[in-house]
């Protein structure tokens, strides 16, 4: 008799398929169930749980590589994912059941890779991600359903689900500027995004406050823009590190280096990059944004974007440009006569776009793609058809009338203004953010396929090592389920029941997660 | 710095003092400065001294400050002497003295003196030539902790006395039972936990639990107020204990679900009276919170017995008579083993035949309401106590602290001033488990100790407060409590967990 479970995943069309087939001749254990759904977050496109029940023992429990995969034991990101997944079902279960008298009924799960290329040693992207997250999509899904009964034995029911995202880019935003987040933080985050199933990392690594960015080609900017030369920076090392952690679970690391504004820090190391700002016909001794007028600027962007575009592997890196503050730009002289040779008129958005379009020139020639924040697009500058619109301001009309244009002009978009995670309030802000959905504007079914996913920002004004995790999840996971499973998906209450489980098995497994209201987790969290 | 000799008059130096939290009342410090030696400081008990070696509480303090002042030092000798109030402390070359009339001063001026010290670039640490002499504003100065809502381990809960002390908080008020869940393990009667628990093995507070907890908050100078809050949130208490709470009746029948403590049965008392001379015995402190706030009546209208007992006692309709009666039975029992009643404010607003030494507390409405309050209840002759500026669990976006900060309002005779004995943060439950407590309540409650403790008029400007706050800040850092950041900036030693 077989006693698998098999984890088949199609990646030749683009989708994964899971399937529990188990043959079974064993008792039937019903199962108490608070949502139909258990405790799967994000809830999987189709999902069918039956009644019956099988056991599972640590000491006899595999994931094993189907015989008709694609990927074998040679697969470094299947096999470090099968330890961890193991860790996370059989891990903390201090007793393994098991004993010798009683059987298990299930010992195997095959995973299946079913297309020739299985992307082992590729890193996850824009276009293969669909493909390739189902695999750890499919093996998280797995781990969520495995449940310990009150016995402490572990059980799974028998399940048949097919599963793939709603939208290829679910991100989560973290800011290491405004304060400096040790990598231990930004790893237990990373793990914890896979157990949400997000696939971006949007690494705000820069910005005013400080430049933590350890860079090779210009290291003065970190030795002299970050709170701390060496304990307050990210070395080539650490950055490669976090890269590598973020592949092995399915997720993408774009770096965003903003400009022309929020650059403070950036002077710091590298004189005449920023506008000095007058006051009257005297220099005041401040700076502004990036000084757009002169040559010098351009060659160190292209300089330092070469940099970037080796050492984050991404297809996209984020060009920022937002919130630019013109009044020092005005107050310069030579800005000045430049506007007029350019006859820019007073128009200093024109001097934006000016900037900003060279930047794009520069950073087409490393062959990337690029997201940049909604400013760019507003204020009309010429951007390539494949540019990515990063929504983040306004209220629910405005951010819904934006996206409305963004995709009008044929640009794709991804959405944030929702999802400022940031921004607390007592209650349950989740619901508020769960309720959001970024294909919820006027437009066409063209222009809602433009939209290609969303983000949750937690920008670090508030934020640091202390704080952040609980404070990022389960609110973050709201966000997760409205980008990743079926948009119909909207019932507050179950999602509420399967939150909460999906929370304790977040603190189970050792991240902080903060509680959605009174009321318990089998195992609290130790780590006071 | 080896021997204490003279003292310099200066001007306030707000740079050398941006770390100390929360202000001194007096203090001068100047900029002559003495390096400490890790290898060869020692605390002393001096000659004069009361205390002596072998006093458990100021020679564990002299461990715990060490370290707090040498963070980077690994093992120290404890040459377990020195001297002491509430405190004065006098630093000078060669030699620091710290004069205080009991331990518990002493306690105080050691975290002060802990606080003066500060270590330079090289690893070097220095403390300057000061003098102190400094005494709280009110004499208590509590944080609430629920643990009814969510379960707190006893280690968040030690790990949050270590923090009270750090900012000078003396009261840990224990709401340790509520309507979600009964974690206190009873002696007497084991049901309440066995049954009334989110878990009967792994949520719940035992005997020892409690011990600890007390004798832990005990060695920092922190009471433990007990809050066994009736006659309403008890609906965990109806678990383990039948017939304690009331049934309540849709139409003339039982609906099976029950309301507030039946206050229409003699067998509630007797099992109160059992209760609390349990807790009495427990407990030590001289206080005990007996909660009565927010009782539903609907539940006591629909049953007949209830209503029977109403006619019975003359109440009319006026259900706040009923409960009155009721609070009025348990703070003579609780008053018949020689403690104090705390009860929320509820109690004062129905019913004005208390106790007088019933201390009361205000925790409802907006700055004029509890204004109000507070000249009402002072007028009326009772001790109050303040916690509504203090809800700390009521999160928002930006520096939130600076409303914290708020100044006692009133309006009243200087005798209706005495009678405030203080102020509460509280951090009540709903949201708030192991995961988020600590970042969430520090440094925002260290806000409301800076209040409590200090001077009014030298720590009214938020500005100047800011920086020392933030210095403050890291310095818990430091001493690994994972206080949240006030605003954009860093600490030379971030928080390593995760």
């Amino acid at each position: 008799m077989l006693k698998f479970a098999s984890l088949l995943l199609a990646l030749s069309f683009c989708q994964g398929r899971q399937h529990h087939n188990i043959n079974n001749d064993d008792e039937v254990v019903p199962v108490f169930q608070a949502s139909k759904y258990s405790s799967l977050w994000p809830l999987p496109q189709k999902v069918q749980i039956s009644e019956i029940s099988f056991k599972l023992s640590g000491t006899s429990f595999k994931i094993v590589d189907a015989k008709e995969s694609s990927a074998g034991s040679s697969c470094s990101i299947l096999q470090s994912a099968y330890r961890r997944y193991y860790e996370y079902m059989f891990g903390s279960a201090k007793k393994q059941w098991g004993g010798k008298n009683r059987r298990a009924d299930l010992t195997e799960l095959h995973v299946w890779i079913t297309s020739p290329d299985s992307e082992c040693d590729a890193y996850p992207g824009v276009t293969s991600d669909e493909s390739c997250e189902s695999f750890y999509g499919g093996l998280e899904t797995f781990s969520q359903l495995v449940y310990e009964d009150e016995y402490g034995a572990k059980n799974i029911n028998s399940s048949k689900i097919s599963d793939f995202p709603r939208f290829a880019h679910r991100g989560v935003l973290l800011d290491s500027s405004r304060h400096f987040l040790p990598i231990k933080v930004i790893l237990a985050n990373l793990e914890t995004m896979a157990m949400n199933k997000i696939n971006v990392f949007h690494w705000h690594i820069v910005d005013d406050q400080s430049f933590p960015y350890l860079s090779r080609t210009f290291p003065q900017l970190s030795q002299q823009g970050a709170y701390h030369p060496y304990t307050h920076v990210y070395t080539p090392a650490d950055v490669k590190m976090v890269i590598e952690f973020a592949r092995l679970r399915g997720i993408r690391v774009i770096p965003e280096f903003d400009t022309p504004g929020h650059t403070q820090s950036w002077g710091k190391g590298q004189t005449d990059l920023l506008t000095p700002c007058f006051s009257g016909s005297k220099p005041s001794g401040t700076f502004g944004p990036v000084n757009p007028i002169l040559n010098t600027t351009y060659d160190f962007m292209t300089q330092f974007f070469k940099e970037v575009s080796t050492v984050f592997p991404d297809t996209y890196v984020h060009l920022g440009g937002d919130e630019v503050d013109f009044t020092c730009w005005k107050s310069n002289p030579d800005i000045q006569k430049f506007m007029e040779q350019q006859q820019f008129g007073e128009d200093y958005s024109k001097l934006e776009s000016f900037y900003i379009q060279r930047l794009l020139d520069i950073v087409s020639t490393t062959q990337k793609g690029y997201l940049i924040w909604q400013e760019v697009f507003d204020n009309g500058v010429k951007l390539k058809a494949d540019t990515l619109i990063h929504v983040w301001k306004g209220n629910q009309q405005q951010y819904q009338n934006e996206m409305a244009n963004v995709t009008a002009s044929g640009y794709q978009t991804l959405l944030s203004t929702p999802w400022y995670l940031n921004r607390i309030s007592y209650g349950q802000d989740w619901q508020g953010f769960y309720k959001a959905d970024p294909q919820d504007f006027k437009g066409t079914d063209e222009q809602k396929k433009l939209v290609i996913g969303g983000e949750a920002c937690l920008w670090g004004e508030y934020v640091d090592a202390t704080n952040l995790t609980p404070r990022l999840w389960p609110r973050a996971s709201a966000v997760a389920e409205r980008l990743w499973s079926a948009s119909n998906v909207t019932d507050i209450d179950d999602a509420f029941n399967r939150l909460s489980l999906h929370r304790c098995r977040m603190v189970e497994r050792g991240i902080p997660a903060e509680p959605l209201f009174s009321s318990y987790c089998p195992h609290e969290y130790k780590g006071v | 710095m080896t021997s204490l000799t003279s003292l310099i008059h200066s001007t306030i130096c707000w740079r050398i003092l941006k770390g100390v939290w929360p202000l001194p009342q007096s203090f001068t410090i100047s900029s002559e400065r003495y390096p400490l030696n890790p290898q060869a400081f020692y605390f002393a008990y001096g000659k004069q001294s009361a205390a002596q070696e072998g006093c458990s509480v100021l020679d564990e303090a002299f461990k715990r400050y060490f370290s707090l002042i040498f963070p980077d030092y690994i093992s120290g000798r404890f040459y377990s002497e020195a001297i002491f109030i509430l405190y004065a402390l006098r630093v000078s070359a060669g030699q620091a003295s710290l004069k205080a009339e009991t331990v518990w001063g002493a306690l105080r001026g050691l975290e002060t003196f802990s606080q003066l010290v500060y270590q330079e670039d090289f690893g070097s640490y220095f403390v300057n030539k000061t003098e102190i002499e400094d005494f709280p504003r009110f004499q208590f100065r509590g944080i609430l902790l629920d643990t009814s809502r969510h379960y707190l381990p006893v280690r968040a809960i030690l790990k949050t006395l270590d923090a009270m002390a750090f900012s000078k908080f003396n009261v840990f008020h224990w709401h340790i039972v509520d309507d979600p869940s009964f974690p206190y393990q009873s002696r007497t009667f084991p049901d309440l936990s066995a049954k009334g628990a989110f878990h009967p093995m792994t949520h719940i507070y035992t005997q020892s639990d409690v011990r600890r907890v007390i004798s832990y908050a005990r060695m920092r100078g922190i009471r433990v107020l007990p809050e066994f809050d009736s006659p309403g949130h008890t609906q965990s208490w109806g678990k383990g204990q039948s017939d304690l709470l009331t049934p309540c009746y849709r139409g003339s029948t039982p609906s099976g679900t029950f309301g507030p403590v039946n206050p229409a049965l003699p067998s509630t008392y007797k099992f109160m009276a059992t209760l609390f001379k349990e807790v009495s015995s427990v407990f030590p402190d001289s206080y005990i919170h007996l909660g009565g706030d927010e009782v539903n009546f609907s539940c006591w209208k629909s049953n007949p017995d209830v209503r029977a007992f109403m006619q019975k006692m003359g109440f009319g309709t006026d259900f706040t008579k009923l409960e009155a009666y009721y609070m009025e039975n348990i703070v003579n029992i609780t008053t018949a083993l020689n403690k104090t009643s705390i009860v929320w404010q509820d109690v004062f607003d129905y019913h004005e035949r208390i106790p007088k030494d019933t201390v009361l507390h205000i925790w409802k409405g907006d700055p004029a309401s509890y204004e109000a309050e507070l000249s009402r209840i002072t007028k009326a002759g009772y001790r109050v106590l303040l916690a509504a500026p203090w809800y700390i669990n009521h999160i928002s976006y930006g520096q939130d602290w600076q409303k914290k900060k708020i100044h006692i309002p009133f309006t009243g005779t200087e005798e209706q001033k005495k009678l405030v004995i203080g102020g509460e943060v509280c951090m009540w439950g709903e949201y708030v488990d192991a995961t988020n407590l600590t970042p969430r309540l520090w440094p925002r409650a260290s806000a409301a100790a800076e209040r409590l403790w200090s001077d009014e008029k030298q720590t009214s400007n938020v500005d100047k407060a800011f920086p020392r706050l933030q210095d403050f800040r890291c310095k818990l850092l430091r001493r690994g409590i994972q206080a949240e950041p006030l605003f954009v900036g860093h600490c030379k030693h971030e928080y390593q967990g995760v």
